[in-house]
């Protein structure tokens, strides 16, 4: 494990998507895009205790994260997704990975010496 | 490369009992690993402690044993990344911890494998991101942009 660095520049432009997903509507709204097909408005709004509107509303503001975008298909709008989404995760495993690479090198020291 | 799983190999210049011990005595893992464990390792068994390593002091490591092969296989489920202070995990998804043991010319090679990173909420996932260095700050300069216009 690396030592956390404080990194203040960084920690600053990740604001805006920290407090896009900072909200239990917008979580349950990624969770459901996470299979990355599109999704309508009102498919994403079934079973959740809020308005279509407020709806619309999350979504826009995961929109303006960067996090999803929208798109017409006749009269419905539809949501998905930003591809962007698996780079993050690559550079999420990449962080765990390198934790691990870090570890077993431990682990080879220990049990070689 | 798949989002999913980490696989990791290395071979150790050690017998396949010596990495066993290593895996699976708390003292001796703990040893390696950075944290002072409290429990021992059977099937089913819930093993934690406090992680030593320098920065992460206030990290409790929490891993539910699965299965033990002596000598050969281990496995263990846990939270990735569980690092923030005062964050309950326990009703998020785990990710399953695989180590695979094989006697090899010098030694033993040792396997691992740790898979379910998609069911991890992207929350949590976007929490590591801030951990991590490179990259995630570039991606966000345009976001940032968006949200503050």
């Amino acid at each position: 494990m690396s030592p956390r660095s404080a990194r203040l520049g960084d920690a600053a432009h990740a604001a805006p998507v920290f407090a896009a997903l900072g909200d239990a509507t917008r979580l349950a709204l990624m969770n459901r895009l996470a299979t990355g097909r599109p999704h309508s408005t009102a498919h994403l709004a079934l079973g959740l205790p809020v308005t279509r509107q407020a709806v619309t509303k999350h979504l826009e503001v995961l929109s303006h994260a960067g996090l999803v975008r929208d798109f017409r298909r006749g009269r419905e709008r539809l949501w998905q997704p930003e591809a962007r989404r698996l780079d993050e995760a690559r550079l999420y495993l990449r962080a765990i990975s390198r934790r691990w690479d870090e570890a077993l090198a431990r682990l080879k020291t220990f049990v070689e010496t | 490369m798949s989002t999913d799983r980490i696989e990791k190999k290395v071979v150790l210049g050690a017998p396949r009992s010596r990495v066993w011990r290593a895996l699976t005595n708390p003292d001796e893992f703990g040893a390696w690993f950075g944290v002072k464990l409290e429990g021992g390792f059977a099937p089913g068994s819930r093993v934690q402690g406090r992680i030593t390593n320098p920065g992460y002091e206030h990290v409790t490591m929490d891993i539910t044993i699965v299965r033990l092969d002596p000598e050969r296989y281990l496995s263990w489920r846990w939270h990735p990344y569980a690092v923030e202070p005062g964050v309950d995990y326990s009703g998020e998804p785990t990710t399953l911890v695989e180590f695979h043991l094989e006697e090899v010319a010098g030694g033993t090679r040792l396997t691992v494998v740790e898979s379910g990173f998609e069911q991890i909420p992207l929350a949590r996932r976007a929490k590591a991101f801030e951990m991590n260095e490179g990259g995630w700050a570039a991606q966000l300069e345009n976001v940032e942009r968006h949200v503050s216009a």
